[in-house]
């Protein structure tokens, strides 16, 4: 009696485990704390009303950014799991290239940034990627390497902390930060 | 696709043998889900030591039901309904009262104090069989009665299932507070069961990745120090802690080889993020990856003859696994999506992995070959699995989204057994992340 009760109560649960699993296999199904946009692809999609300011995954406003010195902006944005400079890019490293020119003296540290969408561990090395880049455009106008120190914070140190597409957008970063 | 997946699931199988002569167990390999009922006494103790015991007697039956319990596999019956109360059920259960009330097992001891030393004599049933099935003396220091407690909790789980417990552990993890741009980690350990929680760094650096050495009381973990990340080792017991190695940038992703002897990790370099190991005592360093990509996140197979590792090197993130001297690098995840975090199984049979795919987060695991994904739990956000002592269950952590303004985000420590059931979230005081669970404690 025990044992047949038993042996049937086996089969009920196996076949609920079998749904349950058969509907994880077929629908990404929606939790409590779903999303509300995807965010693994590096489109541009605003996930607000306003205007949107992320154009290919890059960020393109000038909310966060901060000055070195009058037009010398001290942060470079890239596209979702991406290190390539845009020329948006190149062109404020080049400003900061003309400015660490002028001032000779001066010594600074590249910060490289990721996003809250990816593993820790990967997101440092990607923040390592993304302040070599920058230093390197910064090398190539003729900066010295020797003035110029660089360090991965992953998504460590957001600088904004909501969930959104250009939040994370405005998180993907390099910062030039004077060290002297 | 969905049949491939339900084949390779493993069960849990509830054997109950209704033979006089055969004794319960739960087999491991197939089967039910259906938790077996589970009588745990209070433990006896003499009238004189009652000062001394009460409590104690009623924490220890606490802390192996909820032990039990937590591995969703034992339902502990409410003490309420034991009809026995007697200290003579120690000796000779009234086998029926406990099967009246449906306890397939029962558990029983006595506790005696003994020039200030705590004696904890322990007892398992079989209440079908009417046979003790188990039966274990331990004596320790008083305030020891919870490792006790976990360290018979084992012996229990070990006996029902024929599996090694897993209880008698404890998780190492940072801690976190603040706001996400300006957030505060320490390090902190406890045990399994969130109890004796205690901070090993104060939050005034960065700490990130902490992983228990297999063999020792030992961790290693990423510390940004004098704004230097790089890789640490600490001595739990004497607090003494030091910078591995001498390396010309940041390293971080440490994790032991199973001797101890060992840390593997990732070395960034210009840009470029390769995989190295160094042996702790001789300090010799072997770069083990040379390859423009992003190398990451090694971890040794437990005979550690092989190492699984993250990297981008093929377009996108992926597993690989080499051996231990960098030959053979091999590309094993082959579903569709970005994967993560490997981290070799114990027992050597599986690789659990982060997965992305579609802006979702999943923890997963697959053969070391690559076959046989199967992914256990979907969410927002979800990364970082380590594994349990004995191989059937992941600790892994999972943030919340948070609106603009950065509210609602939150991080916390979750379990889920190999078969995705049994999801539980683990309490710490703080929100938590980058859980790494012990051996068996030594």
């Amino acid at each position: 009696m025990q044992l047949t009760i038993q042996y049937y109560r086996n089969f009920i649960t196996i076949i609920a485990a079998t749904f349950i699993l058969a509907a994880c296999a077929t629908t990404p199904p929606e939790t409590s704390s779903s999303g509300s946009s995807s965010s693994s692809s590096s489109s541009a999609s605003s996930s607000s009303s306003t205007v949107s300011l992320v154009q290919d995954g890059v960020y393109v406003g000038d909310e966060t950014i901060e000055m070195l010195a009058v037009d010398v902006p001290d942060r470079v944005f890239f596209a979702y799991d991406s290190y390539a400079l845009t020329s948006a890019a190149q062109s404020t490293l080049s400003k900061q290239a003309k400015w660490l020119k002028a001032n000779p003296s001066v010594t600074i540290s590249v910060e490289g940034h990721a996003d809250e969408r990816g593993t820790r561990e990967y997101n440092l090395a990607l923040g390592d990627r993304r302040a070599n880049a920058a230093k390197d455009y910064l090398m190539s106008q003729g900066i010295s390497s020797n003035r110029v120190t660089t360090i991965s914070y992953g998504k460590e140190r957001p600088v904004k902390s909501g969930s959104n597409d250009t939040a994370w957008a405005q998180n993907r970063r390099s910062v030039t930060v004077r060290t002297n | 696709m969905i049949k491939k997946t339900i084949q390779k699931i493993l069960f849990f199988y509830l054997v109950i043998i209704t033979n006089a002569s055969a004794l319960i167990e739960i087999d491991i390999t197939e089967g039910n889900r259906e938790p077996l009922p589970i009588a745990v006494t209070n433990f006896f103790y003499a009238e004189d030591a009652i000062k001394d015991l009460d409590q104690i007697s009623i924490d220890v039956s606490k802390v192996i039901s909820a032990d039990l319990e937590r591995s969703g596999l034992f339902k502990s019956i409410d003490q309420q309904a034991f009809i026995q109360k007697t200290a003579s059920m120690h000796i000779r259960p009234r086998h029926e009262d406990w099967r009246l009330i449906n306890a397939q097992a029962l558990v029983t001891g006595e506790l005696e104090i003994d020039n200030d030393k705590l004696r904890v004599e322990f007892r398992l049933w079989d209440t079908f069989a009417e046979k003790e099935i188990e039966a274990l003396v331990l004596i320790t220091t008083i305030d020891n009665w919870r490792r006790i407690s976990h360290m018979i909790a084992d012996k229990i789980y070990e006996r029902l299932t024929g599996e090694e417990g897993y209880f008698d552990t404890r998780i190492l993890y940072v801690s976190e507070n603040g706001p996400k741009n300006n957030r505060i980690k320490k390090l902190a350990i406890m045990d399994q069961d969130s109890f004796n929680h205690r901070y090993l760094t104060s939050g005034k650096e960065l700490v990130l990745t902490p992983r228990f050495n297999p063999v020792k009381q030992e961790i290693t973990y990423l510390s940004y120090f004098k704004n230097l990340p790089r890789v640490y080792l600490l001595d739990i017991q004497t607090g003494i802690q030091e910078v591995v190695g001498d390396f010309p940038g940041m390293t971080f992703a440490p994790r032991f080889s199973p001797d101890g002897e060992k840390i593997i990790m990732s070395l960034a370099r210009d840009g470029n993020s390769d995989i190295y190991v160094m042996d702790i005592k001789s300090r010799v360093v072997e770069r083990l990856t040379d390859n423009p990509a992003i190398d990451t996140s090694p971890s040794y197979s437990p005979d550690g003859k092989k190492i699984t590792f993250n990297s981008d090197r093929g377009g996108s993130q992926q597993i690989y696994v080499m051996d231990n001297k960098g030959r053979n690098q091999t590309r094993i995840s082959r579903e569709t999506g970005n994967y993560a975090t490997p981290v070799w199984s114990p027992r050597g049979d599986l690789i659990a992995f982060t997965k992305n795919f579609q802006g979702r987060y999943f923890i997963g695991v697959m053969r070391t070959d690559g076959t046989g994904e199967r992914l256990l739990t979907e969410n927002w956000y979800q990364e970082a699995p380590s594994w349990s002592s004995n191989g059937r269950v992941l600790i892994f952590y999972r943030e919340t989204k948070a609106d603009d303004t950065g509210k609602g985000h939150s991080s916390s420590l979750w379990s889920i057994d190999l078969t995705g059931f049994n999801e539980r979230k683990i309490e710490t005081p703080e929100d938590a992340s980058d859980p790494s669970w012990s051996r068996l404690i030594q």
